[in-house]
């Protein structure tokens, strides 16, 4: 559907002149840093750093002026046909009922998912490509995205895209190291100033993301330009890293300070959230702001300080520094329960069977809402679905929509989506047994004893909100509130995602093929070396030499002429 | 064209006139006749007690990055990752020397090759240049004829055969073969090889390639030994020879002119307790008037040109119809069409494998048994 025809801003320039106007409504660069104290003493941090860009790939003349957007993803768009590309790679799991809900999901490890424009043909072709060639720019290894690890939801992820749920991935500075060059002023300016890896990475949850998407460029929708989010979201855990005290800051939490704004950024703000102190009863910023702005996000309205770091004013007058100290001075109350959580485990005992049980709970006192589940499992976990049973408050609970695609041995996995609808105030449990495959030797990593990973399940939702949503997409928001379009006012699009599973799978012995070898080896040589000797060798007579005494009387005999003894 | 090594010229114009070094200082670049670096640093062990071999190879890294060569021109490749572990007491830190002075892991790190990427195949593979048409620049070695490459093994290994995460190895014959494949694909102008392991010596025996310089930790029957373990971290952070080539490395910078002799010399037996061997008889240039920045420092070509360079004006793109739809956002959860959705129509397949031969059969038995003249009795 996407293919309307966008008039490139460089088309009327005269002759003499270099360069391209960016004439646009729309702040191209905005960067934005949500700093939210949690409930557990954990402090929430997410970074948002947005470009915007307004071009047109499906021309016959290739794009070759770059600015803002960087080149690598530019050219990855071109040159796949790609309309929308998400991905996260995340270290840690995000808990849900001490933390509440993210601004932006995502669940452990790497996760792909990316829409082809109607154009292309081959699919699969251009899927083992781009994977290849984000490995190579994100340093991660992507490259083991293959079919047997890839699915197409019918249902979730609306519109239909192509995606691996998750992979295994271990993050770490070599993944943010090219995730940071992407952005337009680096790490030397701006709010990415503050990403120092030793830092980042002692945290209890990390993820990094990048989302290439079009966007309405105004309220009629007749143009739409491309939209490049880079996000990070980490969860410090202050006792855990050292602090002790019940107090944190910029320098203490990233040991950095802010000394300017990113020159490129049209906007550079730092919002605080507020919502649980508003009469300054938990924390004290400082220094203080008169600045504070109200956004509806996750269905709740809140309230957050703001500093602009584009304003001179913010930085302090002595230093020149941002530095934010804020000291608790009370216990925090009790959180608001999130409304929808999940869970997921494996049952039973064993190398043999073993059962999945996902547990999802509704806690809304009296609204029920439909979940769409998706669920993809690799092939050598065999799912029985004749055994799949989902059930509410102890009642059977039927789906209103099923669609099962069966794995295929070694070329794709299982795939399971379901909508289902939650009754209020309950705990909805879906299990599923399965049977354990037996790998071919060559298809065991190099450490097999750890376990074999199920990617996470993505439960996706409409969950009613507490106050009205803004369905007005179009006008400037703080870009955190402004990810998931709202349709409708009474209720906002959440995505859950579940603990990825560890299984261990029947582990042969490796040193096996060595033992059989030596073994047989032995067998064959005793067996037909003594098989050869007995029917080749022939036997002759051979006298004994005599002892010393008769060859000396040997000698004297001849010597007399005598025969010998 | 003359390619003008760069680093040269900032010392050469200071300090003396430029005729007469400049004929001197140009008849020693073309003497080693290499016009680009590469480096392939590797490290083959899994699991966290070899911890030192991942800070072996991230401190070469950190050297060869620190003299001069790119990351476009370095393919790292690590087996497991020690810095962001859940067992390592200070993440995104790998250090090299006790109570933690030197992080070799740094800011600024792009691994290639990692995790179970890390096997004989692929980097065979790298070596000669065989790899899928859809692996990315960063993870080839795009070396050509005028390239000095440095390779650097470390890990577990025996005589004549280095352990590849604890499931396979390579031998010093691939390993020889594959350098002799190099050099009929003309993919290196000279190749230093270190490693760093067990019997080093043995991995170098075999080569029979022209232009293959050496060096290796130990003699074969002998152990390389780790150098001290670091009681916070738990683990022996470096091994003894790497350590100490580390330290020689550190005290070159881009314009010294230490030679390779030098380095042969670097952790005699006292330090090393290992006998570190060396060989250099496929090597057409001396060892004494090889530089040690030859191979571990960078080479960038420059041509200078003095014409100029007329900018064509920027395409003029003529204005298309306009065709102006309106677009809008998807439902992200659009239940009732959910609900509503027919299922996809399968696509026919002809029947395959068991049913094919399993009718085969019944048609096969009934003709028999029947024969064909009596069939129009039945039909």
């Amino acid at each position: 559907e996407a293919n309307a025809v966008i008039i490139p801003q460089c088309s009327h320039i005269p002759p003499g002149r270099r360069g391209c106007l960016m004439e646009t409504t729309v702040s191209p660069n905005k960067e934005e840093l949500v700093i939210r104290p949690l409930h557990s003493g954990d402090i929430y941090t997410s970074f948002q750093f947005r470009t915007l860009w307004e071009t047109d790939f499906t021309r016959e003349n290739k794009v070759s002026h770059y600015r803002l957007f960087p080149k690598s993803l530019g050219q990855v768009i071109s040159k796949f046909s790609v309309r929308e590309l998400h991905i996260s790679f995340t270290q840690g799991y995000w808990r849900t009922m001490q933390w509440g809900q993210p601004y932006l999901p995502s669940p452990p490890g790497a996760e792909l998912w990316v829409w082809f424009q109607d154009s292309l043909t081959d699919v699969d072709g251009t899927w083992k490509e781009l994977t290849n060639v984000l490995s190579g720019i994100f340093c991660a290894s992507l490259n083991f995205i293959d079919s047997t690890n890839t699915v197409q939801p019918s249902a979730s992820f609306k519109p239909l895209g192509i995606g691996n749920v998750t992979d295994h991935q271990i993050v770490c500075t070599e993944n943010l190291t090219p995730w940071k060059k992407l952005l337009p002023c680096g790490s030397k300016a701006g709010l990415a100033v503050l990403l120092k890896s030793e830092k980042l990475f002692h945290s209890s949850f990390h993820s990094q993301a990048v989302h290439i998407r079009p966007v309405c460029k105004d309220d009629q929708c007749k143009t739409t330009s491309w939209e490049l989010r880079q996000t990070l979201n980490v969860v410090f855990d202050l006792h855990n890293s050292g602090q002790g005290k019940n107090e944190w800051s910029l320098f203490k939490m990233f040991s950095r300070t802010l000394t300017e704004a990113c020159p490129v950024a049209s906007s550079s703000k730092i919002y605080i959230d507020i919502t649980d102190n508003s009469q300054g009863e938990q924390f004290e910023l400082s220094p203080a702001t008169p600045l504070l702005s109200q956004a509806v996000v996750l269905g709740d309205r809140r309230t957050f300080s703001v500093y602009d770091l584009t304003q001179q004013i913010t930085f302090g007058t002595i230093c020149n520094v941002l530095k934010l100290p804020v000291t608790y001075s009370a216990h925090a109350g009790d959180m608001l329960r999130p409304l929808l959580h999940a869970e997921r485990y494996v049952a039973g005992y064993g190398l043999q069977t073993g059962e999945i049980h996902t547990l999802m709970y509704n806690n809304h006192p009296y609204r029920s809402f439909p979940v769409l589940l998706l669920d993809s499992v690799p092939w050598y976990l065999r799912l029985y679905i004749h055994t799949l049973t989902v059930t509410s408050k102890g009642k059977d609970n039927k789906p209103s929509y099923i669609h099962y695609q069966p794995s295929k041995d070694r070329v794709r996995p299982h795939l399971l989506e379901m909508l289902v609808q939650l009754p209020p105030n309950s705990v909805t449990e879906v299990t599923l047994q399965f049977e354990r495959a037996l790998l071919k030797w060559t298809e065991y990593t190099p450490d097999p004893n750890h376990g074999f990973y199920v990617g996470s399940s993505v439960i996706s939702s409409l969950v009613p909100s507490i106050v009205a949503m803004d369905t007005n997409n179009s006008r400037e928001r703080p870009l955190f509130s402004s990810f998931f379009p709202s349709k409708e006012e009474s209720s906002y699009f959440v995505r859950v995602y579940t603990e990825p599973l560890l299984v261990n799978l029947p582990t042969p012995d490796f040193s096996m093929p060595y033992n059989v070898i030596c073994l047989t080896c032995t067998v064959v040589a005793v067996g037909y070396g003594s098989l050869y000797n007995l029917l080749t060798r022939s036997f002759q007579i051979e006298e004994p030499s005599p002892g010393l005494a008769k060859r000396i009387a040997n000698i004297i005999r001849k010597m007399r002429g005598v025969p010998p003894l | 064209c003359v390619g003008i090594n760069l680093r040269y010229r900032f010392h050469v114009s200071l300090l003396c006139k430029l005729v007469s070094c400049f004929g001197d200082r140009a008849g020693q670049f073309f003497s080693s006749g290499h016009t680009n670096n590469w480096a392939v640093l590797v490290c083959t062990s899994r699991f966290w007690f070899n911890y030192r071999h991942v800070a072996n190879t991230l401190s070469v890294y950190r050297s060869v990055k620190r003299l001069g060569i790119p990351d476009s021109h370095i393919v790292l490749m690590l087996a497991d990752d020690m810095a962001c572990n859940h067992r390592n007491p200070k993440p995104a830190t790998v250090f090299s020397h006790k109570n933690m002075e030197l992080n070799v892991y740094g800011d600024d790190v792009e691994v290639d090759y990692r995790g179970y990427e890390v096997t004989v195949e692929n980097f065979l593979r790298i070596l000669t240049g065989r790899l899928p048409p859809s692996t990315p620049r960063s993870k080839r070695l795009l070396s050509d004829d005028r390239s000095n490459i440095l390779i650097y093994l470390t890990g577990h290994g025996g005589n004549g055969f280095l352990k590849f995460q604890d499931s396979e190895e390579i031998s010093n014959v691939e390993l020889a073969d594959a350098f002799e494949q190099m050099w009929q694909k003309r993919r290196y102008n000279e190749l230093l090889f270190i490693i760093d392991t067990c019997q080093g010596a043995s991995m170098y025996e075999r080569f029979y390639s022209p232009n293959l310089m050496a060096l290796a930790s130990s003699q074969v029957g002998e152990d390389s030994l780790s150098h001290q373990p670091d009681l916070a971290i738990g683990v022996h952070l470096m091994d003894r020879y790497t350590f100490y080539l580390l330290e020689f490395l550190e005290d070159i910078h881009p314009a010294s002119k230490t030679n390779m002799n030098d380095l042969f010399k670097v952790c005699p037996k006292s330090q090393c307790v290992s006998t570190p061997g060396h060989r250099t008889d496929l090597f057409l240039r001396d060892p004494g008037s090889v530089l040690i920045t030859d191979f571990f420092g960078s080479v960038r070509k420059v041509e200078l040109t003095m014409e100029t360079i007329n900018l064509t004006d920027p395409i003029d793109a003529e204005s298309g119809e306009l065709q102006k739809e309106m677009h809008t956002y998807a439902d992200q959860l659009p239940v009732s069409e959910i609900i509503h959705q027919k299922p996809k129509q399968k696509d026919w397949h002809p029947p395959d494998g068991f049913i094919l031969g399993l009718w085969t059969l019944i048609l096969l038995v009934f003709f028999q048994t029947y024969g064909v003249k009596h069939l129009k009795h039945i039909f």
